[in-house]
């Protein structure tokens, strides 16, 4: 083994031989594919008389473009079902798993994955989907690819990367009460910009990161890549293991023993060195909302937005943009600001525990009136966990729709969207201009707590100032 | 349109296009209604959808001065978000060849090269001066040549720079590594045969 940061020891057990043009061939260890970045893969492969090389380590579902309404076939959407259909045409002809609507199994693939055990310690991951960085929270290397690096990964089951440098993001203390994963990424990003990650994978370490849960720390990798980032990863721990005993596509027996003790052999060295390092104190992070068009354009929930003067240079022309497309004028506290949709859902926040946080909230209260709010699970496992837990009925008395799991209105793909200049209070992860499927609609990230609260108040408004009435 | 580009790739030589802005997204590049699609086809006339209807004509895609360009001159943090390779087909599919910029986003740029089209960077200042040159010269033919690591008109001439392995690549026309990642099948299994996760997790 190796020496080094996990991201090196990962990348040195992958590592197939070094390429003429000087990058390195790396082996992917799980190829997760869905319907929208997977079907010219295909076809290209298909024009190169290839096969897949590994189906079994290829997994498909189909996330992006399913209605969260009904998901009866075929689709209402002539083009949804065109690419569902070759999907499953795809997946049929090259043996490949397709954990399709009904199956239990289906979900947004950055939830599935995880929740079926799929994704572990020490792999590498790799999906057509800038959010693969979720799957770091295993401790293995996830990276979203394009479609052409698809059609290299089914046909040699790997790809031609160049190696990040590494820097920790080292968090100390403890999260406030109210605080969430959501909320200490946007800090993060808020702190080194939209571009800060370039070139780098983040190392998330320190107190605070250990006392996160397995879905926290999904939560906050997921979102590295909006730091710039193409991978985050937090090293494994007892809080990884005990998330994966069991899972369905888990080792168990004796070979759960023997992977633990490998799996803790992948950890980063106390004195692995990293290219760069920055610190952040738990304690000071504050609910975070984004107010402009990038996901850097965050905003502590007592804060306001910010004027030129207050930016850095470089900022200032994205920020003039911001404060046109979003019509929110330098000095509004973002408290208060009116909302006319809430979604909860999507990789970044659909999974139990969002569901639970977010109805905490809305248990006893109402949905305030003109607002349209819907809760979308992150997958079919998670719809049963929180149906079970009677979730869907708290949401459902709060005036919330309970939907089916998908995508959604984070990109919009299928029919969930904004409409005309409509703001919406969202659990996702991008606020970019048009995201959630207007040209002109806007968006104000934050976490599925944050997003109840805004539904129930019809204005961004600080959730820790509203008591809560958990699960059992 | 342009062929796609095959084999190496050393040259490209062409009028430019100027467009101002950090942190432009593959979002705004090609929304994502656009990506219900199974082929890449259409994707030509839907580059920057929202952004050009939005201007109402004025979009340098759309100015009558800019049509025909190739080489798309941008600022920095250029096609972050998400990763769909639809991205750079869209551009291709408009007729641009190569992109100069201060950065591009790292997932984006590795589908610009999976398709041969090269990203080449310059520090602000330089790029600043580019976009002001091609904002007032449209008709200006330009040349970004990877093999001096330079972009000269008639007239100015401007270092740029293209990371080695990439570089490389595309020099060589080894830029699509299908072929050569298939070349390696049987270190590939021998790989697979040490993995201890592939392997029941017994050490090797």
């Amino acid at each position: 083994m190796s020496s080094g940061t996990l991201y090196d020891k990962v990348w040195d057990l992958h590592r197939v031989a070094e390429l003429p043009g000087g990058s390195t061939q790396l082996f992917v260890g799980l190829h997760l594919i869905h319907e929208v970045t997977s079907p010219q893969a295909f076809a290209a492969l298909r024009d190169k008389g290839l096969s897949v090389r590994c189906p079994e380590r290829t997994v498909a579902t189909v996330d992006h473009i399913v209605p969260t309404t009904s998901q009866s076939r075929p689709f209402a959407d002539p083009l949804a079902e065109e690419m569902l259909s070759t999907l499953e045409r795809n997946c049929a002809e090259h043996g490949i798993t397709l954990n399709g609507i009904g199956s239990g199994r289906q979900g947004i693939v950055h939830v599935i994955a995880p929740e079926l055990g799929l994704t572990q310690p020490g792999m590498t991951v790799a999906c057509g989907d800038s959010h693969t960085s979720t799957h770091g929270a295993f401790g293995a290397i996830a990276f979203g690819i394009g479609t052409s690096q698809v059609r290299d990964v089914l046909a040699s089951q790997s790809l031609a990367m160049n190696k990040l440098k590494v820097r920790r993001i080292q968090v100390n203390g403890r999260l406030a009460e109210g605080v969430s994963a959501k909320d200490l990424i946007l800090h993060v990003i808020r702190t080194l910009g939209v571009k800060g990650g370039v070139g780098y994978a983040y190392e998330f370490a320190g107190s605070a990161i250990t006392a996160l849960s397995m879905e926290e720390r999904m939560t906050l990798c997921n979102m590295a890549i909006e730091g710039g980032a193409r991978c985050g990863y937090v090293n494994p721990d007892a809080v990884t293991f005990n998330y994966l005993k069991g899972r369905p596509e888990a080792p168990s027996g004796e070979a759960w023993d023997r992977a633990v003790q490998w799996w803790r052999t992948l950890v980063s060295d106390e004195d692995a060195v990293v290219d760069d390092e920055v610190v952040f104190e738990a304690a000071t992070i504050a609910p975070t909302v984004t107010w402009g068009i990038t996901p850097g354009q965050g905003l502590g929930i007592d804060e306001c937005v910010p004027t030129l003067e207050q930016l850095e240079p470089g900022e200032r022309p994205i920020a003039e943009e911001a404060y046109r497309y979003m019509d929110l004028q330098p000095g509004t506290a973002i408290a208060g600001v009116p909302v006319d949709v809430c979604f909860i859902g999507s990789c970044t926040n659909g999974r139990i525990s969002d569901l639970r946080a977010a109805a905490a909230v809305a248990r006893g209260r109402h949905v305030a009136s003109g607002i349209k709010a819907f809760v979308v699970p992150g997958s079919e496992q998670v719809a049963q966990a929180a149906e079970a837990e009677g979730l869907d009925q708290v949401f459902r008395e709060a005036g919330f729709e309970w939907r089916e799991p998908g995508c959604s209105m984070c990109l919009a793909m299928n029919p969930d969207r904004i409409e005309g200049r409509q703001i919406s209070a969202s659990s996702s992860n991008r606020n970019f201009k048009g995201r959630q499927g207007s040209a002109s609609g806007r968006t104000l990230l934050m976490s599925p707590a944050m997003v109840a609260a805004a539904a129930v108040l019809g204005h961004v408004t600080d959730v820790r100032n509203l008591s809560l009435q958990p699960t059992a | 349109m342009n062929s796609f580009p095959s084999g190496p790739v050393d040259q490209v030589v062409g009028t430019a296009l100027a467009l101002i802005g950090e942190d432009i997204d593959t979002d705004r590049i090609i929304p994502a209604r656009f990506l219900k699609c199974v082929s890449f086809d259409a994707l030509g006339d839907q580059v920057f959808a929202d952004d050009r209807s939005e201007l109402n004509g004025e979009h340098p895609f759309d100015q009558q001065q800019f049509q025909g360009a190739s080489i798309l001159v941008v600022n920095g943090n250029f096609g972050c978000g998400s990763s769909r390779e639809h991205a750079p087909q869209a551009l291709m599919r408009w007729g641009i060849r190569a992109v100069v910029g201060i950065s591009f986003a790292e997932i984006f740029y590795g589908n610009c090269l999976a398709l041969g089209l090269p990203c080449a960077t310059a520090p602000a200042e330089t790029i600043a001066a580019l976009q002001a040159k091609v904002l007032t010269s449209p008709a200006l033919p330009w040349t970004l040549d990877l093999e001096t690591m330079t972009f000269a008109s008639a007239t100015d001439q401007w270092a740029v720079a293209v990371d080695s392995g990439p570089r490389q690549m595309l020099l060589s026309g080894r830029w699509d590594a299908t072929s050569q990642l298939l070349d390696q099948g049987e270190e590939v299994k021998r790989l697979m045969q040490l993995l201890p996760y592939l392997n029941g997790f017994i050490a090797q």
